[in-house]
Order: structure tokens, then C-alpha cells, then sequence
């Protein structure tokens, strides 16, 4: 579970994120969907230790993201930025080694060497682990960074946009994968999503987040209605049925 | 997990380290080294104290080229990933010119004072010039890859301004001049011991190289692995300043080694850190006394200092490199 109680982070001035409070329970998928800068990134961000807070607390799975040693908690949660640029040439199987890290400390053991081969193919990277990063499309790069962070084992995995430039073949593809890890890993994912589409299908829970704070939080059938959407991304928004479950047209 | 089970001859991440290169490339360097034991002028076998010059001269100098071409070469490779831009190097950075302004603080405060009064001077000097450059470039959030080296080398071009003024008025423009050139002509017996130093600052860089690996992905992946990322950056800093300050008490200035280096084993060889170490240290070696064996003889029996070889190489090399990261986009 991850629990977050009276969380705020100023950015001098009127920007400001929180007071938050919110519970995610253990277990499948909750995406947090929401308008440019609202702070769905920032709360990411902070669940994931890489930005402090200025007030309140974050817990994951019982323990306190801030006093907590950063080397422990690797073990618990992990987190993946939307922004991966390498200046390192390093192979598939090279980067999702160090999603073993935090056990290793770089001396892989054939235990570690099991894990990394068993999250490339999940991620279907298989005949490309020997590539260098830098010979890979932008879909089959963002499935290698995922890997790595489902090597580090961690039941908490939060991702921070990790659709952002890909096509909608790849989209789906990532989705799936993502399904996949939530019920077969028993991983608890957190994701930052822009399209509202993708978080109403692929989801458990979908938490809104508009001007720094959680304005809905619920299941996709509660989301995903005209009045919430329209409210919380300010744009007319229709739900209707589609194939495949509802579906936001805003255009 | 899937079901999916690895066949046992699967490629694993290691094992590139040993194959059959490794070798050749040491017997390589191991040959330049020989040769360098025997080039010069005086000869060595014929002479009746060939053999005492042998040791005092030719010796310390071909241990000095193992030492420094090392330690510049991984000087460089540490402080590309810490920064994560492959176009520093001591002495892109400013690192070797505050080196300098150390050892000449030293060197007027403290006259007459050894070379290690003097290496302390100029390795305290080296950190604090690179904590500098560093906590700059923090602040910088617009990292465009080549404005880094450019702000470094203006940085450099300041210190070394305040160095020659400083010379300037106490007269030691000379010296300092002699100290820059970076030469391995007055290495001797009981003159360049100080550079062992190093030695243990490549088994350090040797034993760290996987944390420096993650701290090159970048400040957010490695707290996410649960590294330390400024505690690395410290003792990176901490590293490149010892290996900086030594080699330019001793040595001089090595312009371009630690940039040349770890560009060439990366681009043929990928970042693999760990299995890459050697391989920048043997080309360090190599580079550095290829240098200094045509420094010896081009205008024998004389000699050029290997910086200025070295210069006009590395300025070839890092323009080469300028041009292919053009072309990359």
C-alpha cells in the first residue's frame, strides 16, 4: 500500500502541489491521469524519493520514503523518469542489469544473471539484449528501461509516462506488458498516463489529479463519465460505448 | 515469471573481459614500453655506468609513462561519466590548471618545499577547481554536450590567467612554464616515486567502476538503484584530483589523454566499465608513449615535450569526434 498523508511541495509563489492524501492498494494498476502541470509527475516523483517534500508523508508498504535508507527501499519500490538519456553505450542486457544493483552491487550472481534474462523476455527483448541501446527504436528503448526496473524485483513500480512518444502499436504493446506484470509479477503498478483512453481500459484505478490535488479517485466505470472528465480536463468530453469498454471523445 | 528458461550457453554479462585481444593489446604496450627503455641518447650497453644510467633515467621514465598515461586515461573516463558528457577531461574542465595555480601557491608560500608540500598544494587545488566545475554545472540545468567542455576549458583559461599573473609578479614565469609542458624528461630516480600515488587510485577506480557505471546513468536512475549519487560524485572528485595533482607535480600537463582514450574503447567496445578498465588504461600507456618516443627522436638529440605531441594528436582526434557526434545528431 502506499499512503500518502497531508504531502505538499511548493514552487515558490502560486504553484503549489497538496495538500495530498491518498491510498493506493496493493496490487494491479492505478493510473494517474490529469492536465499539463497539474502534478501528476510531481507526486510520482516524490513517491519515488527523487524529490523531496516540503511537508507531510509518504509511506510504501509500511516504510516512510524519506527515512528510509535509499539503498533498502530499491528493494521495495522503483522508479522510472520519463526523460532517459544515456551519454553510456551500454546493451539491453547490460542496462537491465542494473535493475540488479540494489542486491548486487554490480557483481552479478547467476541468480541475478536468471532474473535479467527472465525481464528481457518478458519484455520481449530477447534477440535484442546484445544491441547497444543507441541501435534501438524509441518503443523497443522504453521496453528496455521498463525491464530494467522490473529486474530490480521491487513490488512497487511506478512509471512516469511511459507512452510518451510511442506509436499506438507500441502503446498497446507496453500496456499489455504492464498488464502482464501486475497479475502474473503481483507487482503494484503506478502510472502517470496522458491519454485517458488507455487509463480506462488498461487501469484498476484511475486518480485524477487537477492543480496540485486529487479531485477523483475511483474505478474506470466512475471516471470515466462526461461530468468528471469535462470537470477535470476542462474540455467538453463525451463518454461513449465503444467495443471494447467506454471511451473519452474530445474532439 | 514466464515459463521461458534460458538455454545455459546464453550469453551472460560478463566474459568479455578475457578473450584473446586483451593479450595482444598488453604485448603491444608491453613492446612500446621495451622500446622505450632503449631509446635515447646515451647508450645504455656501451657506456661503462650504461647500466646505472639505465636505472636512473630510463626505468623511472617508462614506469612514469605506465603511471600517468593510466591515470590520465581513467581520470578522464570517471569524470565523462560523472558528468555525463563525453567531452571533459582534466584538462578540459580546468582541473590541470588548478593544479597548477596549487603548486605555484605552494611553491610561493612555502619556499623550498618538497614535492609532496607541493603535491598536497596542487591535488587540494585540483578538487577544489573540480567541485567548482561540478557544482556549476548543477546549476546549469541547459547541458548541451558541448557547452560543458567549452565553459570548462574558459574556466581553465581564467585559473591559468591567474596562475602566469601571479608568476608574472614573482618572477617564476619560467618555471611555470617548464611545470605545463608536460614532459617526462626530468623524470629520475627519487624524483617521481610520488607517482605511485596513483597505482592506488586506479585500484580504487577499479573497485568502484560499477558505481561510477550507475552514477553515469544519471542522478534519478541511481537513487532509484539505491546509490549514494553524491557521496560517488565526492569520492569521483576526490579521485580525479589525487591522479590530476600528482601526474602534474611530477609530469606536467597531459592535455587530450583523457579524452581521446575513453572515447576510442567506448566507441569500439561499448561502456561496459568493468571490462573496459584495462582497456583504457592500456591505450592510456600506449597513447602516452608513443607520444614520448616520438618526442624523444624527432629532433634527437634534443627533445619535444610529449604535451605538445599529445596536443596536436588529441586536437585532431576531439575535432574527429566533434564531427562524428555532428553526424549522429
Amino acid at each position: 500500500m502506499i499512503t500518502l498523508k497531508g504531502v505538499r511541495k511548493d514552487y515558490g509563489g502560486e504553484v503549489t502541489i497538496g495538500p495530498v492524501d491518498l491510498e493506493l492498494p496493493k496490487g494491479g494498476l492505478t493510473a494517474l491521469v490529469g492536465p499539463n502541470g497539474a502534478g501528476k509527475s510531481t507526486l510520482l516523483t516524490m513517491m519515488g524519493r527523487l524529490l523531496g517534500l516540503d511537508e507531510g508523508t509518504i509511506e510504501i508498504a509500511g516504510y516512510d520514503v524519506v527515512e528510509t535508507a535509499s539503498k533498502d527501499l530499491a528493494k521495495i519500490v522503483s522508479i522510472l523518469r520519463q526523460e532517459n538519456h544515456f551519454v553510456t553505450r551500454l546493451t539491453v542486457r547490460q542496462l537491465v542489469a542494473f535493475g540488479r544493483f540494489p542486491y548486487s552491487k554490480g557483481r552479478l550472481t547467476v541468480a541475478d544473471e536468471e532474473i535479467i534474462s527472465r525481464a528481457i523476455d518478458f519484455l520481449d527483448l530477447t534477440d535484442l539484449e546484445h544491441r547497444y541501446l543507441d541501435q534501438l527504436s524509441g518503443g523497443q528503448r522504453q521496453r528496455a528501461y521498463v525491464a530494467m526496473v522490473l529486474s530490480q524485483d521491487t513490488e512497487y513500480v511506478l512509471l512516469d509516462e511511459p507512452l510518451n512518444n510511442l506509436d499506438m502499436r507500441h502503446s498497446v504493446q507496453m500496456m499489455k506488458h504492464l498488464r502482464r506484470a501486475a497479475e502474473e509479477l503481483d507487482r503494484t503498478i503506478v502510472i502517470v498516463l496522458h491519454d485517458i483512453n488507455f487509463a480506462g481500459h488498461y487501469a484498476d484505478r484511475i486518480c485524477a489529479v487537477k492543480d496540485g490535488s486529487v479531485v477523483e479517485y475511483g474505478t474506470p466505470e466512475r471516471i470515466m463519465t462526461d461530468e468528471v472528465l469535462t470537470r477535470v480536463f476542462e474540455t467538453p468530453v463525451t463518454v461513449v460505448d465503444g467495443p471494447n469498454g467506454p471511451l473519452a471523445v474530445y474532439y | 515469471m514466464t515459463t521461458v528458461t534460458s538455454p545455459p550457453s546464453r550469453p551472460r554479462n560478463k566474459g568479455r573481459l578475457f578473450d584473446w585481444k586483451l593479450p595482444v593489446g598488453i604485448a603491444v604496450v608491453g613492446a612500446l614500453l621495451v622500446l622505450s627503455l632503449f631509446t635515447g641518447v646515451y647508450d645504455v650497453f656501451g657506456a661503462e655506468d650504461g647500466g646505472e644510467m639505465f636505472a636512473i633515467t630510463r626505468i623511472p621514465r617508462t614506469i612514469a609513462l605506465v603511471l600517468a598515461g593510466a591515470a590520465m586515461a581513467m581520470s578522464g573516463l570517471v569524470m565523462q561519466l560523472l558528468t555525463q558528457n563525453r567531452f571533459v577531461e582534466p584538462t578540459t574542465t580546468g582541473t590541470t590548471e588548478w593544479a597548477g595555480l596549487g603548486l605555484l601557491t605552494v611553491m610561493i608560500l612555502v619556499p623550498g618545499a618538497s614535492i609532496t608540500t607541493r603535491m598536497f598544494g596542487a591535488v587540494l587545488a585540483a578538487f577544489i577547481g573540480t567541485m567548482v566545475f561540478f557544482l556549476f554545472l548543477r546549476r546549469v540545468t541547459l547541458r548541451s554536450s558541448l557547452i560543458v567542455p567549452i565553459v570548462g576549458i574558459m574556466l581553465g583559461a581564467v585559473v591559468s590567467a591567474v596562475s602566469t599573473f601571479i608568476a608574472l609578479q614573482t618572477d617564476m614565469l619560467q618555471n611555470l612554464g617548464v611545470w605545463f609542458a608536460g614532459s617526462f624528461t626530468s623524470v629520475l630516480r627519487g624524483q617521481y616515486e610520488l607517482l605511485w600515488i596513483v597505482a592506488l587510485v586506479a585500484i580504487a577506480v577499479f573497485v568502484i567502476a560499477d558505481r561510477f557505471t550507475v552514477a553515469g546513468l544519471g542522478q534519478e536512475i541511481s537513487t532509484n538503484v539505491g546509490l549514494n549519487y553524491n557521496r560517488i560524485i565526492l569520492l569521483g572528485t576526490t579521485l580525479i584530483a589525487i591522479a590530476t595533482g600528482v601526474v602534474t607535480v611530477v609530469v606536467g600537463n597531459l592535455p587530450f589523454l583523457g579524452l581521446i582514450v575513453p572515447n576510442v574503447v567506448s566507441m569500439l567496445r561499448g561502456d561496459d566499465l568493468r571490462s573496459n578498465l584495462p582497456w583504457v588504461c592500456l591505450l592510456g600507456i600506449g597513447i602516452v608513449t608513443v607520444c614520448d618516443l616520438i618526442g624523444r627522436t624527432i629532433i634527437m638529440p634534443f627533445e619535444v615535450p610529449v604535451s605538445l605531441i599529445l596536443g596536436v594528436v588529441g586536437a585532431a582526434v576531439f575535432v574527429l569526434l566533434l564531427l562524428r557526434q555532428r553526424r549522429r545528431g
